[in-house]
């Protein structure tokens, strides 16, 4: 038997498996038990999990591009709630791929299992009787020898034991037989494809996963509050986060000048305090490759962005607002956008809406950042007002300005207001409704935490990312 | 300099594959219609002899080249798209050397060189990039692990798919009646089957441990390791099917020429992953730096 045989067969035969699943008192179930667990079987549902899978790699999956899935909504007003329904834009979530993956691991399991005893048994037990006649073998071969009979055998079984093969001595004759580890790497290899899942199935209940963006000078707590997103599964407690407080010192960037691949990321480092209950504060370094570990909590790297510092007075000459403001990237230069809100300006309440140039340049083609660090930092604003709004205490998205009740301010020649500012520059708005001051930049860094991997993971079903640009 | 010479060393190689497709052909051509009971003819052994020896010379010069694109870029020569393509072809160019040698590959002179020209020629002239550092997510001793595991299956995935797709068009033949010619000169179906096998179940685990590993990076790197980025979905359906493919040579109705196509499927799904993914969708893995 050549090596290559022993694969032949994998799973027993369909008689074998009738018999297995003899257990089962109902013929149509001992028939769907027998059928699910074939080989044939499983390789029509490996197939389709492949198949299942190709479109989570080609259309936009709400968990990781939700304005992807909203723009492709748009596109295609026929297709795409049809599409939408039938769960295409969270595959990896969806009712059907779970299916093919769960059926599969079953087939796995009511093949693995069986094949396990099998290989045990055989481990034990002794290699096979001699044959009658050793002509059924499909590959024999005789000869004829002077030597005793018993000193024939010996020779044979030393040689066949020093080859590694398990022996069997009759008086007549020896059989012997290897191949063992071979199914014993097979068994191993499926048995820890059962282990992931197991181990993804746990993570998904007990793990926990959550971002937050932190800017230079200010820190983060390891509180459910203090997340931007945070998702985890049904078994994880609030009072599983261990207590913690990772300040941001400084957050260093470095792009590349050369001519080649001009302006791609060359290094990230974050320098951090880590502060934990009762312990004196820790200076440490973040850096992509290399997470914090704090309490059996990771802290990872993510993303990096910029946070204009300004400065709003109101109508009655007082600070309304100052500190710095978190600004989204939109694109590989830094171009980014965000909204600066003085609710407390008074006698009414201002906002802005910014675009922040790190590296603005003025062409033909408009205002636009050319290069990824802050070489040139502008800052364009325009200007909304409104009357006091009642504090309800509803949280509000911070990157978006809702514009209801609030007018844009207009200048004297009836064009809306659009500043332009340079670190350190005042705009005065029109009709003496209060002023903006770039004070200057701070960046922010978007940090993850999360259980280890060895302590607990997340199925996809919980597999998001939000805009920012990542580090990467 | 040294980035000079590793650019001028990958050209001459990738025209020197093309010298041995060129000598190849020739011995295809001039095995057509031969007898194969009969011995072969001088002029076709010449060429075949001559497309290998220009192949042994290509091997040299590409390894020298990526060697020393190595040594410009002080790292491992697997940062991006032309580096990647270099270094794994170099590596499936070595194995079908040995294979010459060592286990009877001695037929699949023309697909590889043709495969070796193609890939080296795609990579010099529409992937190259000027060497460059890393940037700071590729700052890791799994740089190393990760690509080098991926480089060597998806050369042992290539070589085993033309295996595969020989051993098709060989079914063919055989079911036909008499084989002559190129044909004729291949291994049996059996042994091209067995070979195409060796190959995959040597590779499969390999790909195994390629996004095993790449799966523990994430985790260091991005905080989470498995996102469904379009490399990570492709990597796995490529798995998917390398499995399938490894499983349908086992099961009745499926073995032979249906399992055949299965590896060719899951080599084209490993091309998809790589061509198709880092230029036409956008995901962590953007690497390209085209």
């Amino acid at each position: 038997m050549s090596d290559l045989d022993l694969d032949e067969e994998l799973r027993p035969s369909g008689r074998e498996r009738m018999n297995r699943a003899r257990g089962l008192r109902s013929g149509t179930l001992r028939w769907a038990w027998a059928t699910l667990t074939s080989m044939r079987t499983a390789l029509l549902l490996l197939l389709l999990l492949g198949v299942a899978a190709i479109p989570g790699s080609l259309l936009p999956q709400r968990p990781t591009n939700p304005f992807g899935v909203a723009q492709y909504l748009l596109d295609n007003p026929a297709t795409g709630p049809w599409l939408d329904r039938l769960g295409f834009f969270n595959v990896f979530g969806s009712a059907w791929f779970a299916a093919i993956y769960l059926l599969l691991f079953v087939s796995l399991i009511g093949c693995i299992i069986p094949r396990c005893r099998a290989y045990y048994e055989a481990l034990r037990a002794e290699p096979g009787a001699l044959p009658r006649r050793l002509s059924r073998f499909p590959d024999h071969a005789g000869g004829t020898t002077a030597a005793g009979a018993a000193d024939v055998l010996d020779g044979a079984e030393r040689h066949l034991l020093a080859a590694g093969y398990r022996v069997r001595r009759e008086p007549a004759g020896l059989s012997a037989e290897k191949g063992y580890a071979r199914e014993a790497g097979n068994l191993v290899f499926h048995l820890s494809l059962i282990l992931v899942l197991v181990g993804l199935a746990w993570g998904s209940l007990f793990g926990y996963r959550g971002t937050a963006i932190v800017v230079e000078g200010q820190a983060f707590s390891n509180t459910l509050t203090q997340y931007d997103e945070f998702s985890a599964g049904i078994g994880f407690r609030p009072e599983h986060l261990p207590a913690f407080t990772v300040a941001l010192d400084a957050f260093e960037v470095r792009f590349e000048l050369g001519p080649v691949q001009r302006g791609a990321a060359r290094m990230f480092r974050a320098d951090v305090t880590v502060t934990r209950p009762g312990q004196t504060p820790r200076q440490q370094v973040l850096e992509v490759n290399a997470p914090l570990s704090v309490d059996g909590t990771d802290v990872h790297l993510l993303g990096h962005g910029y946070a204009p510092v300004v400065t709003i007075r109101d109508g009655n000459g007082d600070v309304a607002y100052a500190g710095p403001v978190v600004f989204l990237p939109t694109d590989g230069n830094f171009t980014s956008s965000g909204v600066i809100k003085a609710p407390d300006a008074r006698p009414e309440r201002l906002a802005f809406e910014g675009i922040f140039l790190p590296s603005a340049v003025i062409d033909d083609q408009g205002m636009r950042s050319v290069f990824p660090d802050a070489w040139n930092p502008q800052l364009l604003v325009n200007a909304w007002s409104g009357p006091p709004k009642q504090e309800t205490g509803a949280p509000e998205n911070i990157y978006v300005l809702d514009r209801t009740g609030l007018t844009q301010l207009l200048r004297p020649d009836g064009q809306p207001v659009r500043a332009s500012l340079e670190p350190g520059a005042t705009y005065d708005l029109p009709d003496g409704r209060g002023s903006i001051t770039f004070d200057g930049l701070r960046r922010w860094t978007k940090l993850r935490s999360r259980p280890p991997l060895a302590a607990g993971s997340c199925w996809p079903a919980c597999c998001w990312r939000s805009p920012g640009c990542r580090c990467r | 300099m040294t980035a000079y010479y590793s650019s001028l060393a990958m050209v001459t190689a990738a025209v020197l594959y093309l010298v041995a497709v060129v000598l190849h052909s020739l011995e295809w051509a001039t095995a057509r219609g031969a007898d194969p009971d009969e011995p072969r003819s001088r002029r076709e052994e010449q060429f075949g002899r001559w497309g290998l020896s220009v192949t042994i010379v290509a091997v040299v010069v590409h390894v020298l080249g990526v060697v020393l694109r190595g040594v410009a870029a002080e790292r491992a020569p697997w940062g991006n798209m032309y580096e990647f393509v270099t270094s794994s072809l170099a590596m499936a160019m070595t194995i079908y050397l040995i294979g010459v040698f060592a286990f009877g590959l001695k037929g699949f002179g023309l697909p590889v060189t043709l495969l070796a020209s193609i890939g080296l020629g795609l990579a010099v002239t529409v992937f190259y990039v000027e060497v460059a550092p890393l940037m700071p997510a590729l700052h890791s001793v799994w740089f190393i692990i990760h690509i080098i595991a991926a480089a060597l299956a998806g050369a042992i995935f290539n070589i085993g798919g033309i295996a595969a797709a020989l051993y098709l068009l060989k079914v063919r033949a055989e079911r036909r009646g008499r084989t002559t010619g190129y044909l004729a000169r291949l291994p049996a179906s059996d042994r091209l089957d067995q070979i195409s096998y060796r190959m995959h179940a040597f590779a499969f685990p390999l790909w195994t441990f390629t996004v095993a590993a790449g799966a523990i990076w994430a985790q260091y790197a991005w905080g989470r390791f498995w996102g469904w980025d379009p490399k990570e979905t492709w990597s796995l359906v490529t798995w998917i099917i390398y499995a399938a493919y490894l499983h349908a040579r086992a099961t009745a109705g499926w073995k032979g020429t249906r399992a055949a196509v299965l590896a060719l499927i899951g080599l084209a799904s490993f091309w998809w992953n790589f061509v198709g993914v880092n230029l036409l969708l956008s995901g962590l893995h953007s690497y390209a730096g085209i």
